[in-house]
């Protein structure tokens, strides 16, 4: 009896046990679980450094402060998903500021403008993901087309910031939506979480979802199982491209301006996002929800550093830089070790 | 059969590609309710009517390509696999053509599953993958990821997947060269449970065993062309090897077992190679072998049993973590296959595609290519020298088409084989390590390799065979190593050896002491 009531504890702790070190070096959980585990750790390094820092409004704000870099990271989880990769990202968030803020400086409602903007960078989008299915050219280099032609556009409408003072804009920008207390986020977290939550369940409860998850584990065999892998390669562009286009205008919700140079190396840092989220670079394995941790993960390295106030803001670059050659080396190490 | 109207009609189908005829005018029909066997040689042609029965290449698609092919008695021409599907034709490939990244159900499930409330409903998804597996009898959770599993059981949930595609027609392309004999028996009650429901199933397989067992009809195939379509119970063995290989079997005869003087007998020769205790951590148990010079030893075994794992060690690929390889008696570590290499060691890997042959590249370049790199890239083996390889090559091992410009792709699996072994066979190893080089092959493509592996050691070329069939083992080894359970079991030398007792070692590892 005695022996009974000891061993089953310690029967179902080890068992336990095995199940979480197996979920851990698993090439499917493992990295999302290490970014969780990370993400935690670098919140209680801030929180022992500095008073207030693991409170309400600290991780409110990193919503705030990166719902855009949030909807950029679920484009970019689409392609990266399918083994692909999208550089136009961060000129295309720059374009859309810039058409937004000029348009609306001459007059257009931003009831127009908005829904222009993202069904202009779908288009551009869905030419990107044309160029690569048809053309069979690398998505690196028809990508790095795009973010040249983006960026190029820019300049053309002004080389000038332009602010905008389209009351729509402003009310979105300044309303605070309040969860009680000191508690407030903006309509841009809303926004960004409902996309997340859209693309999650795409992902896991549609076909279009499993076929990005199909592409990226074999190209071949998704074809040879009589899967769409055509339309699907095409589309996740489509997606990527909606998604910078979204991510503009929340941008110009922050800044309330247009400008060309705004958003340089900000695809770094959705791709990175997305690395350190756990999905795997060479496609099939990844979540999501994942990359939201990824990018909770930058955020929290910059809020740290700006609460430290004598290091230079580089020093999140060197952060983001040895992090991301760790996430990278342990996602070799767990897909070697399933082999 | 019996005077119904055939479901398939295949007719004139004619198929290139560049540099290849791979289909002249070849015509095919199958019947409902019937196993119907498709054979011949490599490059036959067998996998190119089935890619144009299933739409991976469209008939219509190239100027010289041309044919009907009629479904049910209407003419059909599908513009890829998903529509070759939806009118009832399933194809379970013989390499397995899933997605590890995936779970199980998924696997079976993939573009049909069931859907509630706009998207997929993954309780019933699971729900119906499980049904399928049961009616396999296989007994693995639909949750688990495919890459987790072996490749017998990632075959059978193919094949899972393909019964589900509710088929009119179901295309076996080997499906049982990675699976054991239970397996198989496994197999061959689906297959017939799905011929009594009235599916026509063609089947491929090289196992001609097989072939008797379980179909009712068969079509031969040749070097593209049609040679001819016959009941499986009115044609003896012998005259369908005939038709396939299209020679008389005199090339099979005249290889009569011819054991080289095992060298092993003198005590005062150095082995070419030694290991003892060679071994490494979570592949295979320490290992004690030698290979003298100008001998065939065979490393013979169970998918499985360390046979590759221990090649891989040899030839410098895996690091051992214990034990010590000499060679000429010198003591060496092998850290790459280049430093294996450099002491005349060669590895031709058992996965031809992925570890073999450069796909893309020409049949000149992939032969010339071992040998460029053992000579380093500053120093360029000229074009005339290349070429001259190529086209010796080409004739010595009868690659097809003898074309040195082919691409390695359009090539049979035979052919690309003896590309591979041209490669190695250029940079003239000391030791050659062969891994499967026989699998996927026909007999006559077999036949020659085996004759070439014969007289490589008759010229002083040592040879490490390695085959899961025992019968070419005994032919051609002087010496037999057998592996089991990841270790080495036994090492006898083939004087009066047969497939019973060989199946004896590698059943229980116990007749070790008696062999000895």
């Amino acid at each position: 009896m005695s022996i009974d009531t000891s061993s089953a504890p310690v029967d179902a702790g080890r068992r336990l046990l095995g199940r979480v070190s197996s979920a851990f070096t698993s090439p499917k959980y493992g990295p999302v679980l290490v970014t969780l585990v990370l993400l935690v750790a670098v919140f209680l390094i801030g929180g022992s450094r500095y008073r207030g820092f693991v409170s309400g409004p600290v991780i409110l704000n990193l919503f705030v402060d990166n719902a855009y870099l949030i909807v950029l990271a679920v484009g970019m989880t689409f392609v990266i998903l399918t083994g692909g990769i999208d550089l136009s990202v961060g000129a295309v968030l720059a374009l859309s500021t810039m058409i937004a803020a000029s348009l609306l400086q001459s007059g257009w409602s931003a009831s127009v403008v908005i829904p222009l903007i993202l069904v202009l960078t779908s288009v551009l989008g869905l030419l990107v993901g044309l160029m690569i299915h048809v053309f069979k050219i690398q998505p690196f280099i028809a990508t790095l087309a795009a973010m040249f032609l983006a960026r190029g556009l820019c300049y053309v409408i002004s080389k000038d910031s332009i602010s905008i003072t389209d009351p729509v804009f402003v009310g979105l920008a300044q309303t605070r939506i309040s969860l009680g207390g000191r508690l407030s986020i903006t309509a841009s977290v809303v926004i960004a979480l409902l996309v997340v939550l859209a693309a999650f369940l795409v992902l896991h409860y549609s076909r279009l979802g499993r076929t990005v998850y199909a592409i990226g584990g074999g190209e071949q065999s998704g074809m040879l199982m009589g899967l769409p892998v055509a339309r699907t390669k095409v589309l996740v562009y489509v997606i990527s491209g909606f998604c910078s286009g979204l991510a503009g205008v929340l941008f110009t919700f922050y800044t309330l301006s247009g400008y060309s140079l705004t958003a340089v190396g900000t695809e770094l840092d959705a791709i990175a996002a997305v690395v350190i989220g756990g999905t795997l670079l060479t496609g099939g394995y990844g979540f999501v929800l994942g990359s939201v941790l990824g990018v909770l993960v930058l955020g929290t390295i910059q809020t740290i550093i700006t609460f430290e106030g004598t290091l230079s803001s580089w020093w999140t670059r060197i952060f983001i830089g040895a992090l991301l050659l760790v996430f990278i080396v342990l996602q070799k190490v767990l897909t070697a070790r399933r082999r | 059969m019996n005077g119904q109207a055939p479901v398939v009609e295949m007719t004139n189908i004619s198929i290139s590609f560049p540099g290849v005829k791979a289909l002249d005018g070849v015509s095919f029909r199958m019947f409902p309710g019937e196993v119907h066997s498709l054979l011949g040689e490599n490059g036959a042609g067998k996998s190119t009517l089935i890619k144009a029965l299933t739409g991976v290449y469209p008939i219509d698609s190239g100027p010289t390509d041309s044919g009907e092919i009629l479904l049910a008695g209407n003419r059909v021409s599908f513009a890829g696999p998903a529509q070759a599907q939806g009118a009832g034709i399933s194809t379970v490939y013989q390499e397995v053509n899933l997605l590890g990244n995936l779970s199980v159900a998924e696997n079976i499930m993939l573009g049909r599953e069931p859907r509630r409330f706009g998207g997929i409903d993954w309780r019933a998804t699971r729900r119906r993958a499980l049904e399928l597996l049961r009616g396999l009898h296989l007994d693995i959770d639909p949750g688990s990821l495919l890459g987790s599993h072996s490749l017998a059981v990632q075959q059978l949930v193919a094949i899972a997947r393909a019964i589900d595609v509710n088929a009119k027609v179901l295309i076996l392309d080997e499906p049982t060269s990675s699976l054991d004999a239970d397996e198989v028996a496994e197999l061959f009650r689906v297959i017939r449970e799905l011929k009594a429901e009235g599916v026509a199933i063609l089947f491929v397989s090289h196992f001609l065993d097989q072939v008797y067992e379980i179909s009712d009809r068969l079509t031969v195939l040749r070097n593209g062309k049609l040679v001819g379509e016959y009941r499986t119970a009115e044609i003896l063995r012998l005259d369908l090897v005939q038709k396939m290989i299209g020679k008389e079997l005199a090339i099979l005869d005249a290889l009569e077992r011819r054991i080289v003087e095992p060298g092993g007998g003198e005590d005062d020769e150095v082995p070419l190679l030694s290991a003892t205790a060679l071994g490494r951590k979570g592949s295979i148990a320490p290992v004690d072998l030698r290979i003298y010079t100008g001998e065939v030893v065979g490393l013979a075994g169970l998918l499985g049993s360390g046979r590759t794992e221990l090649a891989r060690i040899l030839s410098g690929i895996d690091r051992p973590d214990s034990g010590a390889l000499r060679i000429d008696g010198t003591p060496h570590r092998f850290r790459t296959p280049r430093s294996a290499l450099a002491r005349g060691v060669a590895y031709s890997s058992e996965n031809r595609r992925a570890e073999g042959i450069v796909e893309d590249l020409t049949v000149r370049d992939n032969i010339v290519l071992a040998l460029q790199a053992d000579r380093g890239w500053f120093h360029p083996i000229s074009r005339k020298r290349r070429d001259e390889l190529a086209v010796s090559y080409i004739q010595a091992l009868n690659i097809r088409p003898a074309n040195p410009d082919a691409i390695v792709r359009n090539l049979s699996g035979g052919n690309q084989q003896k590309v591979l072994l041209a490669r190695w066979l250029a940079v003239a190893p000391r030791l050659l390590i062969l891994d499967e080089p026989t699998r996927g092959i026909d007999v006559g493509a077999k036949a020659e390799i085996q004759k070439l592996v014969v007289n490589l050691a008759e010229n002083g070329m040592s040879v490490l065979f390695i085959s899961a069939e025992l019968e070419e083992v005994l032919r051609l080894s002087s010496r037999i190593a057998i592996m089991r359970d990841r270790r080495l079991v036994a090492d006898i030398v083939n004087d009066d050896l047969t497939v019973d007792s060989l199946l004896a070692i590698i059943a229980d590892g116990e007749l070790t002491a008696v062999a000895r």
